[in-house]
């Protein structure tokens, strides 16, 4: 790859100093070896150092560097940039508070995550080895635990835009599958009753658009059928 | 200035496997806990390891804590103090097992037990016997599932999380106790005092001292810096860990389990090298040994690619379901980072700064200890501290085993301090907070000084260069110049942006303020060092009859202690007694 010139409009917004936000046109040469996103933003940064977004590991898996990119949730260090049309346009996720530029407030993400009871509740007394599980019930984890909460699913749901604080949402609803899909959970009644509302979970109207932009290739929308699926069989 | 207070029994810095499996253990026994982290707790780098942790659990086969010891003092080269080695390996089937109680997915054997896999350096019978899996794992992203999984038991337990607070400085009383710490809510940049009865550390490595790191942007040796300014000395920080297998140019971990699984490194003519250096355990040797073929192979001309700056990390031959179900972030990142699916090419790999095996001092009580004696009220757990049970080189998957025995044992040994104070705690003296005033103060009214970007690329390419994985009695000593120039550089960094609100520059001056208290002490601590151990091996001390691997016992079987005051060095012996079991004698390392 080539040195090139990448064009960018960014979402700007200090409330310590701007009285609103505005898109800022912005481009950066960059090496033959930069290939993500993040390696173009973080270039950005050392030009400007007052653009403010999160990030760590840079290989997709702690979930810092969520933004909307192109209109479309994704994660910065997963992104190719030359894959990008010009100018990258670069916003916040939709949906949550911004605090600042890239940065969202996910308070409201990650309560509805806490909303499930996001561990494995197991009265029984433990036994003094490892609880048993076949390699076929350890298989209906997948998908379901390698979520890295980075909201680019909720953010994408228009059901969670328009009640975050009543729909759990993708994540949440994954993570709720996961816990019940889980033979060492007890309390699957329990779970399910804490989703049979209009709100929670039935607010998913399999728009999918949590599927599309999952960076772990994970499906939500698979698992709230499963959850709705259970629900209906313990009806009848 | 007034600075809001907050009083608590116990204040952790650093939400990482090792802080909240001590979290788990102080919330859940009923203390006011506190934990601070700058990052959302899943975010912390432990989320990134791959492999697995290890613990003797035998369930493939036989294996013994006893095993699991010797392993881990060999590839300690025998600078790990045998004391916490011992206490690690027994304790380590028992805090897995709790782990999966908690939650944890591991992987699953056909009889529903949890999977392990092999390992490097991982050998049965006193390693004289075969390899033997006790790497207990979840797929390829053990990190992740054991992270997440101790959040969730921290959800459970009501752990009060300070999320995106970036702790400034320790705060000690003028007698040397702990007293908690000076954070700031990046939110706001407003401060907050955390005075403590009892203060972990658990902060994690400092890996971004070099250019070429498989670590997080958040891997800055907070803690250690935080110790470092309140005089606290940092051990063996000499000792790097580089990782055979990161991604050429990326940067990114491939894990071990890969080899474990059965890849194989090839040079350029396809050739399995690592039979050459290690006849026995072939590619699954330590890594400072595979790191070091791999450099040679390469500097003798067997590199691959047009620049032949690499080597191949081949698992073409196996089973494409293997690749799928037990090394599946493997194949995404390699497809991501190389542009190569592992199943139809080899990955282009090269040695990666990936651990740090020396930190703050502590003992297996996860105490703090300083001329022989312990720290009132000052703990550190994990990549952090050292116990030291990684010696001069650590074994895959120690390090989250690591987390789990030593983030338990802060906990309990903070617990038992913390009922044995008497209610009334010391003031904060005011001089203790004015010195992180007059920090902060100083960067916001720095006009003229030295760019972030550019002296901490300048730090870190000195690093790379000077103390990488072979390291020359010159480029060393040159190497302490010019760590020290820069950080006359660092001590008048400026930021441009002066916002109160989530102000990343500012936070990265304050962790680059922190990278260079280690950046100084790794080479200090490696110039000093004349013998080759383990991950710190230099041309000056080759391989010879009465030295074997350089290895310098009469003079060096000792700990290096660095303090900032002076730019110092003092030495303290390696602990050969074990708590219960014989001393693992001296002996050449061999796979």
């Amino acid at each position: 790859m080539a040195n090139r010139t990448i064009s960018f409009k960014i979402y700007r917004y200090d409330p310590d100093r701007d009285a609103k936000p505005y898109m800022q046109e912005l481009s950066i040469e960059l090496d033959p070896t930069d290939r993500k996103l993040l390696d173009a933003l973080v270039k950005l940064k050392a030009q400007d150092d007052s653009l403010a977004f999160r990030r760590s590991c840079r290989e997709g898996v702690c979930g810092s560097d969520a933004m909307n990119i192109n209109g479309k949730n994704g994660l910065a260090c997963l992104t190719d940039i030359d894959s990008l049309a010009q100018p990258v346009v670069l916003r916040p996720l939709p949906g949550l508070p911004v605090i600042r530029d890239l940065i969202v407030d996910m308070t409201q993400f990650f309560k509805q995550y806490h909303s499930i009871k996001p561990y494995v509740v197991n009265n029984t007394p433990a036994p003094e080895k490892e609880r048993l599980q076949s390699p076929e019930q350890r298989e209906e984890l997948n998908g379901l635990y390698e979520c890295i909460l980075c909201a680019c699913c909720s953010t994408s749901c228009p059901s969670f835009w328009w009640n975050p604080d009543k729909f759990v949402g993708p994540a949440g609803l994954l993570a709720a599958y996961r816990f019940i899909a889980d033979t060492r959970d007890e309390i699957t009644n329990e779970r399910l009753d804490n989703l049979e509302d209009p709100y929670r979970l039935f607010r998913c109207h399999t728009i999918m658009n949590c599927v599309d932009v999952c960076p772990k290739h994970l499906n939500p929308t698979k698992a709230i059928g499963k959850i709705k699926e259970l629900m209906l069989s313990r009806a009848v | 200035m007034n600075i809001a207070k907050r009083n608590f029994d116990a204040v952790i810095v650093g939400a990482g496997g090792a802080g909240m499996r001590a979290a788990v253990g102080l919330a859940e026994s009923g203390l006011k806990t506190a934990v601070i982290s700058k990052v959302f707790p899943t975010r912390s780098h432990t989320v990134a390891a791959q492999g697995g942790v290890s613990a003797s659990l035998g369930n493939s086969e036989p294996d013994d804590w006893r095993w699991h010891m010797y392993d881990t003092v060999k590839g300690s080269d025998w600078l790990g103090d045998q004391d916490a080695i011992e206490f690690m390996c027994k304790q380590a089937p028992e805090v897995v097992i709790e782990l999966e109680h908690y939650g944890m997915p591991f992987d699953r054997t056909d009889d529903g037990k949890i999977y392990q896999r092999p390992f490097g350096g991982h050998i049965s019978n006193f390693g004289e016997g075969k390899p033997v899996r006790r790497a207990c794992a979840a797929a390829d992203r053990t990190g992740h599932a054991m992270l997440h999984a101790l959040y969730q038991r921290n959800v459970r337990a009501n752990t009060q999380f300070f999320v995106e607070w970036l702790a400034l400085d320790l705060l000690r009383a003028a007698d040397g106790r702990v007293l908690g710490v000076i954070a700031m809510e990046l939110e706001s940049g407003e401060l907050t005092l955390f005075q403590a009865k009892a203060t972990l550390f658990a902060t994690g490595g400092a890996g971004r001292i070099y250019h070429s790191s498989t670590n997080a942007f958040i891997n800055t040796g907070d803690g250690l810096g935080m110790a470092a300014r309140a005089g606290i000395p940092l051990e063996d920080m000499e000792f790097w860990q580089f990782h055979p297998t990161g991604v050429a140019g990326a940067g990114v971990l491939i894990t071990e389990g890969v080899r474990g699984e059965g890849g194989i490194l090839r040079n350029a003519s396809g050739e399995r090298f690592m039979e050459r250096y290690a006849p026995n355990a072939k590619d699954l040797a330590s890594r400072d040994v595979v790191s070091r073929a791999m450099v040679t192979e390469i500097n003798e001309g067997r590199g691959c690619g047009p620049n032949r700056d690499h080597v191949l990390l081949d698992i073409t031959h196996l089973d494409p379901n293997i690749i799928m179900t037990r090394l599946p972030g493997i194949r995404e990142i390699s497809i991501q980072f190389a542009g190569t699916d592992p199943i139809k090419a080899p990955i282009p790999v090269v040695p990666t700064c990936h651990y740090q095996m020396g930190g703050i001092p502590t003992n297996y009580n996860a105490e703090v200890v300083v001329h022989g004696e312990a720290v009132p009220g000052f703990y550190a757990a994990g990549e952090c501290a050292c116990a030291s049970v990684h010696g001069a080189n650590r074994l895959g998957t120690n390090s989250l085993l690591d987390l789990l025995v030593f983030g338990k044992s802060a906990s309990q040994s903070m617990i038992e301090y913390i009922r044995r104070l008497p209610a009334a705690q010391p003031e904060i003296p005011q001089a203790e907070i004015d010195r992180t005033l007059a920090r902060l103060a100083r960067l916001d009214g720095q006009k003229e000084g030295a760019d972030v970007h550019e002296t901490r690329l300048a730090m870190q390419r000195t690093m790379q260069n000077h103390a990488g994985v072979f390291r020359f009695k010159e480029m060393l000593a040159q190497g302490v110049g010019k760590i020290l120039a820069i950080a006359e550089d660092v001590a008048q960094i400026q930021i441009r942006d002066k916002s109160k609100v989530w102000n990343t520059a500012r936070m990265e001056a304050l962790e680059l303020e922190n990278l260079i208290e280690v950046a100084k002490a790794t080479m200090v601590s490696a110039n000093a060092r004349t013998e080759s151990r383990g991950a710190h091996v230099r041309d000056d001390a080759p391989d010879t009859p009465e030295h074997p691997d350089g290895r310098d016992d009469a003079s060096w079987l000792k700990h290096t202690l660095w303090y900032r005051d002076g730019n110092r060095l003092e030495y303290k012996p390696v602990t050969l007694k074990p708590l219960s079991v014989d001393s693992v004698p001296l002996k050449k390392r061999a796979y």
